[in-house]
């Protein structure tokens, strides 16, 4: 019986850690993605200004809470705006942000096949 | 023809180019959000000098304006702009709170007996996680609150400048 009890009371310890490993790995990712907005360049993830201290232990708060990621994406752009993401949402506000890049190689590759359309004939 | 058009275009391109960059190095490059936050958020927590618990809901009640101020005694900006705290707590209409960010105390004590008490609360955010809450960035960073709104945020130490636009607003 005591064997049995130590070996549940072992699995417990290493079902919680397991559980708290998830939760880093979420505050890693969700932090990765998040500029220090009063930083040159860098994540909050990379960040040791006080700012970005602060804001690790509200994601860390947030994911005890219960928050999904999307849900603590929501709560930070509220208060500071799309820029805070490297990654922005896909909104109207966006449209042109994520557009453009597919525009202008899709002009280009109109022009390149042209241009090579033309050398053949 | 066709040659003269390219250069035409290529010209009128550099222009459009340089008029947007030479606009943009007058713009601030001090990001200041957008934020949707309308209504201020609440929250509850320390106090400095009275040294209880209490709740923001219980401080921003009256018709009033309020000044949120978060400081702290190690930020250098924070002592230039305190003369213009203590300045403003002389108009009736306004009164001013202080949020002390990730402060020691015993410090904080002392700037406060240095120079002087301009706030009425002052709330302690010891880990800034309630700055966050405010959406602010760090210190000095001021808020004026109406009607428990947010009507003007100050990113930065204030000014002569700002203090005579703060009492424009509650005139």
């Amino acid at each position: 019986m005591k064997c049995l009890n130590f070996f549940l009371a072992i699995l417990l310890i290493f079902s919680f850690n397991l559980l708290k490993a998830d939760e880093i790995k979420l505050q890693n990712k969700i932090t990765k993605n998040l500029r220090c907005l009063i930083c040159q360049g860098q994540s909050v993830y990379d960040s040791d200004s006080e700012f970005a201290i602060s804001l690790k232990v509200v994601i860390k708060n947030k994911i005890e809470e219960g928050f999904t990621e999307d849900q603590i994406y929501k709560y930070l752009t509220n208060k500071y705006g799309d820029w805070i993401l490297y990654d922005p949402e896909f909104n109207k506000n966006t449209y042109f942000l994520w557009f453009t890049p597919l525009l202008i190689f899709l002009i280009g590759g109109a022009i390149i096949s042209k241009k090579l359309i033309n050398i053949k004939k | 023809m066709k040659i003269r058009i390219f250069y035409f275009l290529i010209v009128i391109f550099f222009i459009f180019v340089f008029v947007i960059f030479y606009k943009g190095l007058n713009n601030s490059n001090l990001y200041t959000p957008n934020t949707s936050i309308k209504s201020i958020p609440e929250f509850t927590s320390d106090t400095l000098i009275k040294k209880k618990s209490l709740n923001s809901k219980d401080i921003f009640i009256k018709n009033n304006f309020y000044l949120l101020n978060i400081w702290a005694s190690w930020c250098v900006p924070c002592r230039d702009e305190h003369p213009l705290l203590m300045n403003l707590t002389k108009n009736q209409k306004i009164e001013v709170i202080g949020l002390n960010y990730k402060d020691n105390m015993s410090n904080a004590e002392k700037f406060i007996n240095e120079l002087g008490n301009p706030y009425s609360t002052i709330f302690l955010d010891k880990d800034g996680t309630k700055s966050i809450e405010w959406g602010a960035f760090g210190v000095p960073e001021t808020f004026l609150i109406y009607e428990n709104k947010i009507i003007k945020r100050y990113i930065g130490p204030l000014n002569s400048k700002l203090i005579s636009e703060i009492k424009s607003y509650i005139k």
